[in-house]
């Protein structure tokens, strides 16, 4: 069909124009992540390495105020025992209160808290970093166009800046982030953590697990979601078909073809 | 309404009949004479009552767990994805549902405009159709302020801004909207309360749609008027009812992909970033099923030049039915017409495409060029080709085109009775 062909033409010179002209950009790298696709999963392993990255490196500066330590033991997730989810929410210090005396006090975490962030409030968290809030990381993946591929790409991007480029004091070069500028300084160096089992935690490895992690905070759902999905819509095809097998015996009365 | 008048069989059914007359209702619905040529194009008035009740539904959930909050509704929101039962997908549902919902009226509206369906005797149903419409684009809009992220707050901040734009009064209508000195609490919780009432608007309307159908009966591809109830009719229940319920299951099927496994790709990343009135983001963009009118409100240089011209495009199309000079209503016998139906349908896109860019360059031409061509079509295209078109020879009935065997509506009606 004429038409078809003039729109596709207009859609394809669009599309090729836009290509062009943000060529400038560098996309993000595309890692082959397991919970991709219609029945991704996340890797547990990494999962739990990536808790573990996010704990030792990332949680003194960001908050992750949406997750409950009890969300680290939910099927679907990083899945740390009852043992190991009471014992990490154990290792934070929680304010409750007031108690009967009006009083705010400290107590050990339950797994039922949240996450404990690390500033009292946005303000402060600012301060404490040269003006910039770092953001908080709940739903950090979902919030940046790019996604994982994205987030990664950020933490392995760090380099010098190139001849003619020159950064304020506290600023540091990155190829992936947008602008190239960010205020987050290279956290990540080989062996910053100990990985309980034994993985060698290269920069690479360290980026891929947190990211890992940030996905599944990000959309703590997806695998559920990827499962429910498959059974809803093989449901659907098959109503559809009896559906249609109805359709062309009632219709078959008066006109042969529907 | 029917044919002849419908009498309950049981004694109580008759009582009650005569007192309110809901059975007698339901079997003028079940047996409403429909035009047996209707082909899929047909199926989305099933499919849009779907996806209304889907909406209703989701959304009253949803009212339930939702905080109308500047401080409290974007945690509100994570709250219903993470910690109620199944609330990613009832939340999943609904900001799909919304696009689906308008994917499926875009189909609807183009149907109505290739087979001239908004032409005498049912401008009724076409105008209520676009007050529908209408008021769906609002509940979108308020419903996208709800997450309370960047994307709701600077959306709501551009739009309300419109209002600016008329003179003396701009400013004070537009703080009497925000309820404010900016788009701040009152106007979320204001959003909200609205969000929650114009469905039930929408659903009203929706009744009168219906009604207004029924009087002078579904037009067909062919476009003639047929008589009711024929050999070219068949009763709604079953042949139309299992017809749609086919199409709808289709239509399901693509909604669950979505739903299911691209559930945020509709959407915009910046949405799941709590609304920040320090920071802007790069790109204001509406949801995509806006972005025809964002185009041509973008290009116009003046912003009340633009105002009048954004909803211009919607209210041009409110005198459509006068617009179009062709006695002829379906396109399927209107040689000439039928290309610049096409060429419209691609100026559309093409609008909806530059309304997603930045307004500059190739794609501020471009905007203007389609908002251009998007006025000629209605105001000189349609009233001309009307005129001077040579159409194609239309058939007496619908049986002539589609069918060469006889089939016979009473045969089809017995039949219906033993199921």
């Amino acid at each position: 069909m004429k038409k078809f062909k003039l729109f596709f033409w207009i859609l394809l010179s669009l599309t090729i124009f836009n290509t062009l002209k943000s060529a400038e950009q560098i996309d993000p790298i595309k890692v082959d992540w397991s919970f991709k696709g219609l029945l991704g999963k996340f890797d547990r392993a990494s999962l739990q390495r990536g808790y573990q990255v996010y704990n030792e490196v990332c949680a003194s500066c960001h908050s992750m105020q949406y997750l409950s330590y009890r969300n680290l033991g939910e099927p679907g997730g990083p899945e740390f025992s009852e043992e190991e989810v009471k014992a990490i929410a154990a290792g934070f210090e929680v304010t409750d209160g007031p108690d009967a005396q009006g009083e705010m006090f400290t107590r050990q975490g339950r797994p039922s808290d949240k996450f404990v962030s690390p500033y009292p409030n946005v303000n402060a968290a600012a301060a404490a970093n040269g003006g910039a809030y770092p953001p908080d990381m709940s739903v950090l993946v979902k919030a940046r166009k790019g996604g994982a591929n994205y987030i990664y790409s950020v933490l392995v991007g760090y380099e010098d800046p190139p001849p003619g480029v020159t950064l304020d004091e506290g600023v540091y070069y990155n190829k992936y982030m947008i602008g190239n500028k960010i205020k987050m300084p290279n956290n990540l160096s080989d062996g910053l953590v100990e990985y309980a089992d034994g993985t060698e935690a290269t920069v690479d490895q360290m980026a891929k697990d947190v990211t890992t992690f940030l996905s599944w905070a990000a959309e703590p759902e997806l695998e559920s979601r990827h499962k429910t999905g498959v059974k809803v819509i093989l449901y659907l095809v098959l109503l559809s078909i009896l559906v249609f097998l109805s359709m062309k015996k009632i219709w078959s009365r008066v006109n042969p073809e529907v | 309404m029917s044919e002849q008048e419908y009498v309950p069989k049981s004694k109580a059914g008759k009582w009650f009949n005569d007192r309110l007359p809901l059975l007698s209702l339901a079997s003028h619905l079940t047996d409403y004479p429909t035009p047996k040529n209707l082909n899929y194009w047909w199926t989305f008035g099933g499919i849009l009552t779907f996806c209304l009740l889907t909406q209703i539904i989701t959304g009253i959930v949803l009212a339930m767990h939702y905080v109308a909050h500047a401080d409290l509704a974007f945690a509100s929101v994570e709250h219903i994805m993470r910690d109620v039962n199944y609330g990613w997908l009832i939340r999943y549902i609904h900001s799909n549902g919304a696009s689906m919902f308008f994917l499926a009226v875009y189909i609807h509206i183009f149907r109505s405009l290739f087979y001239g369906s908004y032409k005498s005797p049912r401008e009724i149903i076409w105008i209520i159709g676009l007050m529908i419409y209408l008021l769906m684009m609002a509940a979108a809009f308020m419903g996208y302020v709800l997450p309370w992220g960047q994307m709701s707050f600077w959306g709501a901040t551009v739009i309300t801004n419109l209002f600016s734009a008329i003179p003396l009064v701009g400013d004070s209508i537009t703080t009497w909207l925000w309820g404010a000195y900016s788009v701040d609490n009152p106007t979320l919780t204001r959003f909200f309360s609205l969000h929650y009432l114009i469905p039930f608007l929408i659903l009203g309307l929706v009744v009168l749609h219906i009604w207004a159908l029924h009087v002078p009966g579904n037009n067909n591809p062919v476009g003639i008027d047929i008589k009711k109830p024929s050999k070219d009719t068949v009763p709604f229940h079953p042949y139309i009812t299992i017809k749609d319920a086919f199409a709808l299951l289709l239509f399901m099927i693509i909604f669950a992909g979505f739903v299911f496994f691209a559930p945020n790709v509709l959407g915009h990343a910046d949405n799941y970033i709590q609304a920040n009135p320090m920071v802007t983001p790069a790109h204001i963009v509406p949801e995509w099923y806006l972005l025809p009118f964002y185009a041509i409100l973008r290009s116009v240089p003046d912003k009340l030049g633009g105002v009048i011209l954004m909803f211009g495009a919607i209210f041009i199309l409110f005198v459509l039915p006068w617009l179009d000079t062709s006695k002829v209503r379906s396109a399927v016998f209107r040689p000439i017409y039928r290309q610049f139906f096409w060429i419209l349908i691609v100026d559309v896109l093409v609008l909806g495409y530059v309304g997603a860019m930045p307004a500059e360059g190739i794609y501020l031409v471009l905007a203007r060029v389609g908002t251009v061509y998007y006025f000629l079509h209605f105001l000189v295209i349609l009233p001309v080709v009307g005129y001077l078109e040579k159409t194609e020879p239309v058939p007496l009935s619908i049986s002539e085109p589609v069918l060469s065997g006889s089939a016979d509506y009473s045969i089809a009606k017995k039949d219906n009775e033993k199921i």
